[in-house]
């Protein structure tokens, strides 16, 4: 039997790597001695690695970002966990205003190599203050890269592409990939300048485009409209800023149609900067239909479960606004 | 040694000589001329923010000269100091070449910062000064870090955070704080109470004038003192880095010293209230320059026409230093987009 690989099995081989091979990395966050806040992604470091290195640490999510910025700035690559996203945000400051300018406002005589890893942990009745993803926010700020994984060989090969990055990165991972499964390969170890979109099917009827969690859901829709002869091309974006379309691009013109299915909100949103993006860039003549966005609606996340149900998008969504647009 | 803080708020306190026993005369020479570069070009940077030929906001240490230059007599270059927005004082406490400040407050490429940064983030890296920003506060926990990363070197070195009275009203002090506390971090917390927040004063603004009761809550060993006393902090600072390189742990130094000027601009600022004018009145005869001096010349080590003449040469470089600044060149119009991500 093949060797397998899960998501969160991916990321912990990740932090592995780094730890063995890179003494100038290590990682703070709470949580980090407990096995409560990061599933397995975090198992035994601790142990295996050291208190010194594997740092649990106080609620401060401000003080502790900007602790992690200063030792970026000081010759170490470290990475700070927020096991959510939302409380992340107390720490906006520093990961906004400071570590995105540093080298910048500097004239480049600085850098600030650190790493932001920020978990969606959404669903589950956890309502509104447990379930932001907020990538677009943090996509909207020049000199913060964003690194948004889908598959487990992403989630382990650009967790160390973006801590072996110069720049500071916003690494989001989405805990509802945490059991996806795949066949296993080696580590590669890959500049994050040179990650693009990634192809995962070929067709000329659509072109379909997910981020992270929603490029699950995207391949297993454009898998089944295989069989009723519905063939996409399908592209998940991994790194949303810097964000390239070159690919997408000449998918669109080939297919004339785009649809974009982004787990966050549409005003302002990741799903509309693509496809402006791709609409600015291509030959007009080559769309046969507007493009489509499915987003969450704008609003906060639901406690009830049956109004959750309507919130997140589902495979159905997808299906149901691909056909639209095939057939349009 | 604390100082009793309601003298150390007294303007009409501290006018005595300072104590100069114990102290090299090479080193109170080092003193008295690194405060008369930063008075003279902050002088020449005032001038010229009057004439609108400097469009940066520029925050002067006129009057506050004596913190940066015993911190950056007391520390090494391996060490790692950040300053807030108030910081052309630590910069040329460590780094005497005027002219790569003149040249970015202009926003030339040959500034520190490339003409990028303006007045509010300059950089000095070979002498230890890391960077400093404008958001009150945010270097706080960054120099933290900054300890850490120390701590893991194991070489001894320390971070130094500098910051005023008015940062001590955010929440990020006391989480850096208790961080650095927890952790057992090298970081040396300046604290310059200058008893203004930009036009408010401290007493309008917490219930008591002293910060140093953030360190005792959080355990940190610490010190009320003459900030205008620059041998005082200078024999203090020597003795509690040693301790902080050899065991690593934090140390809060609040140090009471008053601004000439404004809080940004040239002017002094006096219309904020009456009693800022009288004050500074008075802080002005608490001047950390004209005490260092007469102590020297009471104790016969320097004369007055001795500092007439370094007085003069300095004024002379500074000058020269302006003038060159200003016809330096600006930054290509691509360097905009070039330093956005490293290469």
């Amino acid at each position: 039997m093949s060797k397998k690989i899960t998501y969160a099995d991916g990321i912990l081989e990740g932090f592995e790597y780094l730890l063995e091979n890179h003494k100038e990395f290590f990682v703070i966050g709470q949580g980090l001695w407990s096995p409560w806040y990061v599933g397995s992604t975090m198992k035994d470091l601790d142990k295996k690695y050291g208190k010194e290195r594997v740092i649990d640490c106080p609620v401060s999510e401000l003080a502790t970002t900007g602790a992690t910025i200063g030792a970026a700035i000081c010759g170490y690559r470290p990475l700070i966990v927020h096991p959510r996203v939302d409380f992340m945000l107390l720490a906006v400051d520093q990961i906004v205003t400071q570590a995105a300018k540093w080298r910048h406002m500097f004239g480049g005589n600085s850098s600030c190599p650190a790493t932001f890893r920020a978990i969606i942990n959404r669903g589950g009745e956890q309502g509104a203050q447990h379930s932001q993803s907020l990538h677009s926010w943090f996509a909207h700020i020049p000199g913060l890269k964003v690194v948004m994984p889908y598959s487990a060989k992403d989630a382990r090969n650009l967790l160390i592409s973006s801590v072996l990055s110069n720049d500071p990165v916003m690494f989001i991972e989405d805990r509802w990939l945490y059991e996806k499964e795949e066949e296993y390969t080696e580590i590669e170890i890959i500049d994050l300048n040179d990650v693009r979109p990634q192809r995962l099917q070929d067709g000329s009827d659509a072109t379909v485009v997910g981020i992270s969690y929603t490029s699950m859901l995207c391949e297993k829709v454009v898998q089944k409209l295989q069989t009723e002869n519905v063939f996409c091309d399908m592209f998940d974006i991994r790194v949303l800023n810097p964000l390239n379309v070159d690919e997408i691009v000449e998918s669109v013109e080939k297919t004339g149609k785009l649809i974009v299915i982004d787990g966050d909100w549409a005003s302002c949103g990741m799903a509309a900067e693509i496809i402006t993006r791709v609409v600015e860039k291509m030959d007009l003549n080559k769309l046969k239909s507007s493009p489509i966005r499915l987003t969450l609606p704008d609003a906060p996340a639901p406690t009830s479960k049956v109004l959750e149900e309507c919130y997140y998008i589902t495979e159905f969504d997808i299906y149901a606004n691909i056909k639209k647009l095939v057939n349009y | 040694m604390n100082q009793d803080v309601t003298q150390l708020v007294d303007p009409l306190q501290f006018r005595h000589n300072v104590s100069i026993d114990g102290v090299e005369k090479h080193i109170l020479v080092d003193m008295l001329r690194k405060m008369v570069i930063i008075r003279k070009a902050e002088e020449k940077i005032a001038q010229h923010v009057e004439t609108g030929e400097i469009k940066c906001p520029c925050h002067l240490g006129i009057g506050q000269e004596a913190v940066g230059v015993a911190v950056g007599l007391a520390m090494r270059n391996t060490d790692r100091a950040f300053g807030a927005h108030r910081s052309h004082t630590y910069y040329l406490a460590l780094n005497e070449d005027t002219y790569s400040l003149f040249a970015e407050v202009l926003g030339k490429f040959s500034g520190c910062s490339h003409g990028m940064g303006g007045s509010m983030h300059i950089i000095d890296n070979k002498n230890g000064f890391r960077g400093s920003v404008p958001i009150v506060g945010a270097t706080i926990p960054i120099a933290t870090g900054a300890g850490l990363a120390a701590k893991m070197d194991k070489t001894g070195d320390i971070a130094i955070s500098y910051f005023g009275d008015g940062a001590c009203e955010e929440g990020v002090l006391h989480e850096s704080l208790n961080l650095a506390s927890v952790m057992k971090l090298p970081v040396l917390y300046v604290c310059e109470n200058n008893l203004f927040s930009s036009h408010l004063h401290i007493e309008l603004r917490q219930p008591s004038n002293t910060t140093a009761r953030f360190a005792d809550s959080h355990r940190i060993k610490n010190n009320t003192v003459d900030g205008n006393d620059v041998v005082g902090m200078y024999k203090l600072l020597v003795k509690e880095i040693t301790e902080m390189r050899n065991s690593s742990r934090p140390f809060y130094l609040e140090a009471f010293t008053y601004r000439w000027r404004g809080h940004v601009g040239h002017r002094e600022d006096i219309d904020v209230g009456v009693k800022r004018g009288d004050d500074l009145k008075s802080w002005k005869l608490r001047d950390p320059i004209q005490r260092l001096l007469n102590s020297m010349i009471a104790k016969e080590i320097f004369t007055q026409d001795e500092f007439d003449k370094l007085s003069n040469s300095i004024q002379i470089k500074i000058n020269n230093d302006w003038l060159t600044a200003e016809s330096a060149e600006y930054p290509e119009k691509d360097f905009l987009l070039s330093t956005v991500y490293a290469k």
